[in-house]
């Protein structure tokens, strides 16, 4: 792997770690010369002394600690609260490369919300053959109940997080579609509030477009899909409760909504009414939020040994007495398999050519694909399709022989449960480091997305970056950070 | 307002209370050990022991030093201080969307300063500087809480876990020292010196206070009148109540059934026995039994908050 300096700013004693060799580099093009949306921030970090820059760093450290803006670390004794770390450095992203993401965005939550409703009535696609009905009907995520039941104005997915990376050529694509409770959206909120305290006089001169709104555009959202006849519903959020690792993004957004942050504990369904229970008595309950996973939200419909939901919610979603933010049965969506056929799912609904490209995925359940992933293994990525935040993942160049072998069995057992991709040389953005030198670090992006009665997508996203060097994993839960997302507005 | 949120707000508040009513019992006996004072250590912290109620796994053992340490960190045992501010705060994590940001920031602070004490900055000196930065912390929360939260119903139940927790813990002190100056023999009543009463002032911040009512001599009959029927001062058991009412009068709805009846008679009728109560009353039948009374009182009208707001049953709510 050849690497090179970015030219001309080896004066910059910060940049003397920097380098540059075949991924996408999100400050400074091909032969090393800066792209012009980073200029003012490098020269701005320039004219900062290091010891200054240390200083804000641990400013902003201070900020989320005792604003309490942690996650919690599952399966440690200790300091179970952390805070995310972060990156004190933005992420710049054009004016003509969000117009991009932001179409191809809207092209594709439109798309699988007619496949979810299609999926669960006619089934035309599956009739038709775009999409096999083993994938569907073998999806862990798929749910029978919802057949033939109608959701308010047909959305399924109201809110989703979709993953994007940029690739070697500078194209974004999609790793993946989060569409049943995607998190990090309080983050994004939060680092944007920090940043802006760090960095004030930058931030205005760069003309960041706004995303503080995201919070009106959600409640808007979860109002327009109201049960018929509910014109001032009751909106509450729906948390597994205190010991959940998002548990903090739902105190915030319940807090930033002004709605009811409730526990399944608080809610009582009586003739398939949803209440929850008040000082003043029982209150009817129009519209949930719900932050709980499918197999947990109804002990009785799902998963009998769940303490986290309500029994009796299923009974109460099919009558049309409440709505649930998403769905249930969204989950089908986001497949890992599925998800290799959502260009054809975008063509057959809309007729249009995807905007923004997948990731090459190779379908375990096809003998030939399945055979070139064996064969080279080493050089791949095989997710398990049905974990989320980096687990069940074996990243082939990073991984032992004694790891490949293993994974190779689990594929050869259970094939529909493993997709493989390229391992991905995915773009890096300059990182501020302990030292306070700066250095590449690779990057991902989280848009998130609002479908209601029309598409929202506030410009920005939760930027992760994968902290340590050389490291792929952005996600929060194997270590990875975050950085604020300026969308420019030029 | 949701009936959990109202009991976590309730409880927040309690613990609170209580955190700073042990720091203060501990730093003003504490404080009295330096003087030379006839009661001897063993029966003081005894005493101590027994105001905040006798918590398994505590013991005198001799040393003021490790007892004090024990009463403040170590969070195995309940009654500690850290346990409260961490009860507290775990409380209040749990409604983090129903408090102002700036409560919030203002306890978790108090929260990393708390528990983040090392043995190794647990010396004496260290403890007695500790103490009061504990007592300021909470100081800062109860002003925060006064000046960004809507005083609406969330923060009435905030009023009303203070002043149970505050009522019941003033009885419980007095009924101690009552206890306790009556019924041992080692040294009966002039014995009791100057410097007990004043911890026991001290203990409930209303030194001053009394100061400007009796000036400064101390009679056991006064103390007892201003600890427990003076109007104006917020440690007084009156007050106390008082201020215990007229939160339960904000919050109550109407037509919520015969125990918010039960619930409003029986704390009126304890605000009424203190509004006409006469101390020479009080101390010709039995100010003990009197005190414990109220401590009885206080325990129902906990249980009797619980079935109106919090644990009423549905079959009963959907009835109404």
């Amino acid at each position: 792997m050849s690497t090179a300096r970015p030219s001309g700013h080896l004066e910059n004693p910060a940049l003397a770690e920097y380098f540059l060799d075949h991924a996408f580099d999100e400050m400074f093009g091909e032969h090393g010369e800066i792209r012009p949306q980073y200029r003012e921030l490098l020269e701005a970090l320039t004219s900062i002394p290091r010891d200054e820059l240390q200083r804000r760093k641990r400013s902003a450290d201070v900020s989320f600690l005792t604003q309490g803006i942690t996650f919690t670390v599952y399966g440690r004794e200790e300091g179970t609260e952390r805070i995310f770390p972060y990156d004190l450095l933005p992420r710049v992203i054009t004016s003509a490369e969000w117009q991009h993401i932001e179409r191809g965005l809207t092209q594709r939550i439109t798309a699988l919300n007619l496949f979810l409703h299609d999926i669960y009535n006619e089934g035309r696609i599956l009739e038709q053959g775009f999409v096999p009905r083993e994938i569907v009907y073998s999806c862990q995520h798929f749910r029978r109940q919802m057949r033939g039941l109608q959701v308010p104005r047909n959305v399924y997915i109201a809110v989703a997080g979709t993953d994007l990376l940029r690739l070697e050529s500078g194209e974004f694509a999609v790793l993946e579609d989060n569409l049943r409770v995607p998190s990090g959206v309080s983050y994004m909120l939060t680092n944007r509030r920090i940043m802006k305290r760090t960095f004030p006089q930058l931030f205005r001169s760069y003309g960041v477009r706004p995303i503080e709104h995201y919070t009106q555009a959600l409640l808007g959202t979860l109002k327009s899909l109201a049960p018929e006849g509910r014109p001032e519903p009751s909106i509450v959020l729906l948390t597994p409760g205190v010991y959940n690792s998002a548990y903090f993004e739902h105190t915030y957004l319940a807090r930033q909504m002004g709605i009811e942050l409730v526990e399944g504990r608080d809610l009582v369904i009586h003739d398939n009414v949803v209440y929850m229970r008040t000082t003043a008595g029982l209150k009817r309950v129009d519209v949930i939020y719900r932050r709980v996973d499918d197999d947990f939200i109804d002990p009785l419909s799902f998963r009998p040994d769940s303490i986290l939901g309500v029994a009796g919610l299923f009974n109460a979603y099919r009558a049309g007495n409440v709505t649930l933010a998403n769905a249930f049965g969204t989950g089908v969506a986001d497949d890992k398999a599925l998800y290799a056929y959502v260009p054809q799912i975008i063509k057959y609904y809309l007729g249009e050519d995807p905007v923004l490209n997948n990731v090459e995925t190779f379908l375990m359940t096809d003998p030939v694909q399945r055979r070139h992933v064996l064969d080279n293994i080493g050089s791949l990525v095989v997710k398990a399709v049905g974990e989320s935040g980096g687990y069940g993942m074996l990243i082939g160049p990073h991984s032992s022989k004694a790891q490949q072998e293993e994974f190779k069995r689990h594929i050869e057992a259970n094939p529909r449960n493993y997709i493989a991709q390229p391992t991905l040389n995915f773009s890096r953005a300059p990182c501020l480091q302990e030292d306070g030198s700066i250095q590449p670090r690779h990057v991902d992006l989280r848009p998130y997305i609002l479908f209601g009665d029309k598409v929202t997508i506030v410009p920005g996203g939760l930027t992760r970056v994968a902290l340590r060097k050389g490291s792929l994993v952005v996600n929060s839960s194997q270590g990875g950070g975050s950085k604020d997302t300026w969308v420019l507005s030029y | 307002m949701l009936s959990r949120v109202a009991d976590s707000l309730y409880w927040m508040s309690r613990y609170l209370e209580r955190a700073e009513n042990t720091v203060r019992l501990l730093d003003t006996n504490m404080g009295l050990m330096l003087d030379k004072s006839s009661t001897s250590a063993e029966r003081r912290w005894q005493r101590v022991l027994a105001t905040i109620g006798k918590p398994e796994g505590c013991e005198w053992k001799g040393d003021v030093y490790e007892f004090v340490d024990q009463l403040c960190f170590d969070d195995t045992k309940a009654a500690a201080v850290t346990s409260c501010i961490v009860l507290a705060r775990e409380n209040a994590r749990q409604v983090r969307e129903e408090i102002s940001s700036e409560q919030w920031q203002r306890l978790n602070r108090l929260f990393h300063e708390v528990t983040k004490q090392t043995d190794s900055d647990r010396s004496e000196l260290r403890l007695s500087e500790f103490l009061p930065s504990v007592v300021d912390g909470i100081h800062l929360f109860q002003g925060v809480t006064d000046t960004t939260l809507s005083h609406g119903e969330g923060w009435q139940f905030i009023q009303i876990g203070r002043y149970i927790e505050r009522a019941s813990s003033t009885a419980r002190l007095l009924e101690i020292y009552h206890h306790d100056s009556f019924t041992t023999m080692e040294e009966v009543h002039d014995g009791f010196e100057y410097l007990e009463w004043i911890g026991l002032l001290r203990t409930c911040t209303a030194f001053e206070a009394y100061c400007k009512v009796y000036t400064a001599d101390l009679t056991y009959d006064r103390i007892l009148e201003f600890l427990v029927l003076d109007a104006d001062f917020p440690h007084s058991i009156r007050f106390c109540i008082d201020s215990l009412v007229n939160a339960l009068r904000a919050v109550q709805q109407d037509s919520r059934g015969h125990h918010a009846e039960e619930l409003m008679r029986l704390s009126g009728r304890l605000q009424a026995s203190l509004r006409y109560g006469q101390i020479s009353e009080i101390l010709e039948r039995d100010a003990g039994i009197y005190l414990r009374r109220i401590l009885d009182l206080c325990l129902q009208i906990h249980e009797l908050i619980y079935e109106v707001y919090i644990r009423y049953s549905v079959q009963t709510a959907l009835a109404m």
